[in-house]
């Protein structure tokens, strides 16, 4: 419960979610406020999933821990199914307004493709979904207190760290990938990151057993990532020759 | 304690939302060439947002056959700064709420009760609810009518060009701001963390920083000075009302006033908007000083620029004694486009190339500055789910901003830029607050995420 812990663990759950802000979002005012309204969207959802969760809590009994426990998933699982509804519903309102500028420009093309806003969009929610788990655990590190003192985990702050900078870019993924398959129309691409969401979302009800949910995530990290580069136009050869390009100009760095 | 009248009064010039547009083109030109090849220029640039009726008058003359293909380039050039012109606005205002949240984090003056306002003479520690709401709502009766008296106050003045009038109490309130409320909250801060200061230095340093304010604010000075001086203002007064403003009275004002807003902008016997045609009509910019631009004329050609600052410069004293009101003033200040920045912008730039350019911005009055800070500050101040509030707030208030500016680019003309921002503050406030927050409270416990 030091600055060091409150500085660590902001800089692994933020760090790749700020970098990739700086270094891709912050330049162009187009894609910063694609990115604020997809954090709205995300946010429009949990306000929604709350509402039935809360509802669904108020109207049981106070008492009955498990029964609290297993509304508490439900709760998650109904999160994460509204989530992608809303994630849908963003691609429907980037896609409007991206045909609305088309049709406005000269050459009819729109200043912003879709992966672009797909990737965008992703790390709007991503963000917002890792700000909203993590800044009240940062804010908390700050203070006194010893972490697991009555038999808990001592790692807390360091795998919610973890766990939330593997969601924000998953989120990220998922929304390349998503968006990908609504362009394509091949809903078994939407059904697979539902059900993958499902996924990481369930595994975290092992937690404290951090062995059954952050290795687990991290894996599904890596494939989405594969797989969100393959699907949005990247290829072996591309990473050859942005390699072997970047060698050859010392100076110039060659987007592939 | 009860602070003086006037720095409680708001000037809702300050709550709209406008376009800037250069000044007109006759003002300008000394030669003939030029204002031809400006009239060229700016037909095929017009800004997203249009007030500028002198202008289109000017180019009427001009403009009839390029009308068709000009319409569809224009469209376009609007959409494609129409981005740029919302994240000139998201950057101020986030700097601001920034600002806000990070005092009212640390500092803890301000979220001690310390009296109320005048203003707000109803006590909020009744012992029922019932009671607790009437004595909110009775506040912002009182707040609102003091508002608005003092609006049409100010339009009346400027109708009968009592611009001395105004611009005392321009000054005045602005003073206040920059010297005495700058001066407390620099005392806190050392409080705060037990720095020790002596009165000399403390003495320059504020004389530095109010007399520099007073000139950047009022004059000429930097763009981005000007700009900083603003949102430092506008904090200040954000945070005033952050303290002094009981908890629910607080709530029910900032809904109330969104309301007003809507009303005094759009009506067509409302106060803002008859301010707003008569400094059109006079063909005057409204209220230099008291309004946030992002704008910078830029004038290109060394001949035309000792020219054209005299005029535009004239012009702005004349707006700026315009401006000058109530304390709000202070808020009228940071309405205040200040054209002599642009004008001073219009100065450093020597090059010689023959083309005119403009960069058009846009305005936002310091009230608004003002108001989104205040929804954020208290969200942070008195919300118990903390900076989860604070975040949903901040990025409902932005949106609302987005959408505002995305009205104004289609309608073109002043727009009320509270109701729709404070609208979504308030609804994610009060549903993250009770909601939310108990539901990712037990996630984070758990360690669920979702």
């Amino acid at each position: 419960m030091t600055i060091a812990v409150f500085f660590g663990c902001s800089f692994i759950a933020f760090g790749p979610a700020f970098a990739l802000f700086i270094f891709t979002i912050a330049r162009d005012p187009l894609r910063v406020i694609i990115l604020i309204a997809g954090a709205f969207f995300w946010l429009l959802s949990l306000l929604l999933s709350s509402l039935v969760w809360f509802i669904a809590m108020k109207a049981s009994n106070d008492k009955d821990q498990q029964l609290q426990r297993g509304l508490l998933i439900f709760g998650v699982m109904f999160s994460v199914l509204l989530q992608e509804v809303f994630r849908f519903a963003y691609y429907k309102l980037l896609r409007k307004a991206s045909d609305g500028l088309a049709a406005l420009s000269e050459d009819e093309r729109s200043h912003i493709s879709v992966q672009q806003m797909a990737y965008v969009a992703g790390l709007g929610f991503g963000i917002m979904s890792g700000a909203f788990s993590m800044i009240n655990i940062l804010a908390d590190s700050l203070g006194p207190g010893i972490v697991g003192i009555h038999g808990e985990s001592q790692y807390f702050f360091l795998t919610s760290a973890f766990m939330t900078m593997a969601v924000t870019l998953l989120h990220t993924f998922w929304g390349v990938v998503f968006f990908d398959g609504c362009e394509n129309r091949r809903w078994w691409v939407i059904a697979v990151v539902v059900a993958l969401h499902l996924l990481v979302s369930g595994l975290t009800f092992l937690n404290p057993i951090y062995e059954g949910s952050l290795p687990p995530a991290y894996v599904i990290l890596v494939s989405m990532a594969v797989w969100a580069f393959f699907s949005c136009g990247g290829s072996l050869q591309n990473i050859q020759q942005f390699l072997t390009c970047w060698k050859n100009d010392a100076g110039s760095e060659v987007a592939s | 304690m009860n602070t003086s009248g006037s720095e409680e009064e708001f000037c809702n010039e300050r709550t709209s939302l406008m376009t800037t547009e250069s000044p007109p083109v006759s003002s300008y030109h000394v030669e003939t060439g030029i204002s031809s090849l400006e009239d060229t220029q700016t037909k095929g640039r017009r800004p997203i947002t249009n007030e500028s009726n002198n202008r289109e008058a000017d180019h009427e003359g001009e403009s009839v056959e390029r009308d068709s293909t000009a319409d569809s380039e224009d469209e376009e050039m609007s959409l494609k700064y129409g981005a740029k012109h919302v994240i000139m606005l998201f950057v101020p205002v986030t700097l601001c709420m920034i600002v806000v949240i990070a005092t009212i984090k640390s500092v803890s003056f301000y979220t001690e009760k310390g009296g109320q306002l005048i203003y707000t003479p109803f006590t909020e520690d009744t012992t029922s609810v019932g009671q607790r709401l009437l004595n909110s709502v009775l506040n912002t009766l009182i707040m609102i009518s003091v508002i608005v008296v003092m609006t049409i106050f100010l339009v009346v003045l400027y109708k009968y060009r009592c611009y001395k009038f105004i611009h005392g109490w321009l000054i005045l309130s602005s003073l206040m701001l920059l010297f005495w409320f700058s001066f407390m909250y620099l005392g806190e801060v050392f409080k705060t963390y037990n720095v020790a200061m002596d009165y000399p230095t403390l003495a320059l340093v504020i004389w530095n920083f109010g007399a520099v304010g007073m000139v950047c604010i009022h004059w000429k000075g930097p763009l981005q000075l000007q700009q900083a001086y603003l949102i430092m203002i506008s904090a200040l007064m954000a945070l005033v009302f952050i303290k002094y403003l009981p908890e629910w009275s607080a709530w029910v004002i900032l809904g109330a006033i969104s309301v007003y807003d809507l009303i005094a902008v759009l009506c067509p016997k409302g106060p803002l908007r008859m301010l707003v045609e008569t400094a059109q009509e006079r063909n005057e910019p409204i209220f230099p000083a008291l309004i946030y631009s992002s704008a910078m004329i830029w004038m290109v050609g060394m001949t035309e620029h000792s020219a054209v600052q005299q005029p535009s410069h004239q012009e702005t004293n004349s707006d700026e004694e315009v401006g000058q009101s109530h304390h709000d003033n202070t808020e009228d200040n940071r309405n205040m486009v200040v054209p002599e920045t642009e004008v001073h912008g219009a100065q450093s730039r020597t090059t010689s190339a023959v083309e005119l350019e403009e960069e058009r911005g846009i305005k936002l009055g310091l009230g608004d500055f003002i108001f989104y800070s205040v929804l954020v500050g208290k969200a942070s101040a008195t919300a118990s789910g903390d900076w989860n509030t604070t975040l949903a707030c901040f990025v409902a208030i932005l949106i609302g901003l987005c959408l505002t500016l995305l009205l104004l680019a289609i309608f073109k003309k002043a727009l009320p830029a509270l109701p729709i921002s404070i609208t979504f503050g308030l609804v994610f406030y009060f549903s993250t607050d009770n909601l939310v927050r108990p539901f990712m409270d037990n996630l984070a416990a758990h360690q669920f995420y979702i």
